[in-house]
């Protein structure tokens, strides 16, 4: 039942590792939407209370 | 509803339905049926993990919470784009290569099969009393409001899903919750674009906001420190992100989602996929909500939404205080209606103190409307002590039904449809995986071939669809139906939450302990629930932290650290 598919291989990290090297990029970019979304929810907040 | 209305919802609900069945006929192969061959893209995999979380509940529940408290609610889900990114880079890599078919197969590897059956048990206990939820919640709200019989109208849901589902499996799954997620995009737009249409004559989107925002609903974001406060920012970011990562990257209806992706690359696209769109697909609902509060302000709302339970009462003995009620509320609204108006007009010409008289003529009416339907709900328990006195989850429906034209109105009632639809057949995929997977095939049949378990998978599935539905007809609810899901998750999550992090992180902890470390913090969780005092967001990292420093203890104990750590298997 282990097994890895070929497509895998360039994306995988190290074994054991925790996969936070690569795809640095698109997790900034999902993260800075969160950060992005607070401050457009207390900027609303602030103008329409 | 009239024919137009019966039309979009048939033909919507039916055609996803049938076509999910059709397209997905015949699979006999184990890696088809559970992870649909692993083709899928990261499109559909995140619009699969959206209509996966999305049940009915969100389109009933959400914007009654929004009319009634306004935006808070969206601070639960900011810890979830947080969580997205762990499990994308931590917990995906992990099933990926072990090829597991289940969550719970990799904690059998990592520990042993005591802790994978805990697990797993945890999770049937939970989502089998989840997926009754699921049919019962909307079944209940549709069938008062709409006249329909509510055992017909569970039987019906429960009855379509598990056909496409049992037949289908993963891929079937796959194919109808992209089709159904886009419906609830464009009704969710289409309500929207609607309800700003029928705000009155010279109140602008922009005043209606206003309206809501004077009214307390626009607050979207809470400071407070304060534990039994249910929504604030830190319980949303801590006590989210616990909730999400237990919910995501240890829940089987979820993470069998993203199993099915091609690579690795597509199941961590769909999850960032959903990362980004969560948030503000629930502001938006959440928004509908306090557009439907302001368009209110202007339309003379029922004193109490749930209509169903209040001509049950108002025509028993008795009912005429209830009558007498409705009465005094009427020139009530229009007193209220009568200020919202002056003060914008006031704001509009920027005049300061006229719009402080206004506001406090608003304030006013409001004290004495709140005293008002105070009155309703005592007044209806008198009559009848188990008189249903919450009505939040009937404002969304009772408003399309009352105020929205028709097509339109079949549109709405599809989108609730379709959501329900799109949870229960995860659920139902999620719990006979785990079914054949983590029990059957472990224990009772560990020789049979792929058919054999195709076969066995899909026995689980309908058996799991009949005891949901048994669930649904003998479910009982209190308080809003959105939070008693959460507050059911998060009893549970936690400990399987702190197993997982046992397993990846902690990887001198063996089997015994781990499993030692769950039991004792899941008695923790139900005895902090029972004691009360603490917001549900807080069970989740409650439990996942008790369980990681349970587990660290019992594996200090000699008895328990004679068993060796065992290494994960990876290849």
């Amino acid at each position: 039942m282990n097994r890895t598919e070929p497509s895998d291989s360039k994306h995988e990290e190290p074994p054991n590792m925790p996969g936070f090297r690569t795809w640095r990029g698109l997790y900034l970019l999902v993260l800075g939407s969160l950060t992005f979304f607070i401050i457009f929810l207390l900027l609303w907040s602030r103008w329409f209370s | 509803m009239n024919v137009l209305d019966w039309i979009v919802l048939l033909g919507a609900t039916l055609g996803i339905a049938v076509y999910g069945w059709w397209h997905t006929r015949g699979r006999k192969h184990l890696d088809g049926y559970l992870r649909g061959d692993k083709r899928t893209n990261w499109i559909t995999i995140g619009l699969s993990v959206m209509a996966t979380q999305a049940s009915a509940i969100t389109f009933l529940s959400t914007p009654g919470q929004g009319y009634a408290d306004g935006l808070k609610f969206v601070q639960i889900y900011f810890g979830l784009p947080i969580a997205m990114v762990v499990i994308a880079a931590v917990f995906v890599p992990f099933y990926r290569r072990l090829g597991v078919f289940t969550a719970y197969e990799f904690l059998g590897r990592r520990f042993d099969p005591k802790t994978r059956v805990l697990a797993a048990a945890l999770f049937l206990l939970q989502r089998g009393l989840g997926a009754g939820i699921t049919i019962y919640a909307p079944s209940i709200i549709v069938s008062s409001v709409l006249g329909w019989p509510l055992n017909l109208t569970i039987i019906i849901t429960a009855i379509i899903v598990t056909i496409y589902t049992v037949s289908g499996g993963c891929e079937a799954v796959n194919v109808t919750q992209k089709y159904q997620m886009l419906l609830i995009f464009l009704g969710l737009i289409v309500a929207f674009g609607v309800i700003a249409a029928k705000l009155p004559q010279g109140v602008s989107l922009i005043d209606a906001f206003h309206v809501a925002g004077n009214a307390g609903r626009m607050q979207a974001i809470d400071h407070s420190t304060n534990p039994n406060n249910r929504y604030t920012i830190w319980s949303g970011i801590l006590g989210g992100v616990f909730l999400s990562l237990a919910y995501f990257g240890t829940d089987q209806s979820q993470v069998q989602r993203y199993l099915s992706g091609s690579s690795v690359r597509e199941s961590r696209l769909g999850l960032m996929f959903n990362g980004i769109m969560k948030i503000p697909m629930q502001f938006f609902i959440l928004l509908l909500g306090t557009m439907v509060f302001s368009f209110y302000q202007f339309e003379r709302p029922p004193i109490f939404f749930n209509q169903a339970e209040w001509q049950r009462h108002v025509h028993a003995p008795g009912g005429e205080a209830l009558q007498k009620l409705d009465d005094q509320f009427s020139p009530l609204h229009v007193e209220k209606q009568n200020g919202i108006r002056d003060w914008l007009n006031a704001r509009h010409v920027g005049d300061k103190t006229s719009e402080a008289a206004a506001q406090a003529r608003i304030e006013a009416a409001e004290n004495k409307v709140r005293l008002l339907r105070a009155e309703v709900s005592k007044t209806l328990t008198a009559i009848n002590a188990k008189a249903d006195t919450k009505d939040t989850d009937y404002v969304f429906l009772t408003f399309i039904l009352d105020h929205l034209p028709h097509g339109v109105i079949g549109l709405l009632v599809t989108v609730i449809f379709a959501a329900s639809l799109s949870s229960i057949s995860s659920e139902l995929n999620a719990l006979g995986s785990t079914s054949s997977i983590d029990f059957y095939r472990s224990f009772m049949k560990r020789d049979g071939t792929d058919a054999h378990y195709v076969f066995a998978s899909k026995c689980f599935t309908a058996l799991w669809g009949l005891i949901a539905l048994a669930i649904a007809f003998f479910f009982q609810f209190a308080d809003n139906l959105i939070q008693a899901v959460n507050v059911i998750g998060s009893i549970f999550y936690g400990p399987v939450l702190g197993l997982f992090f046992v397993a990846f992180f902690f990887k001198w902890i063996g089997g015994t302990a781990a499993f030692l470390g769950a039991i004792v913090s899941q008695a923790l969780v139900i005895g902090v629930h029972l004691m009360g005092g603490v917001a549900f967001l807080w069970y989740n990292p409650i439990g996942a932290i008790a369980c990681v420093i349970f587990a660290a203890m019992f594996q200090a104990l000699p008895v328990v650290g004679r068993s060796a750590a065992k290494q994960t298997m990876i290849p």
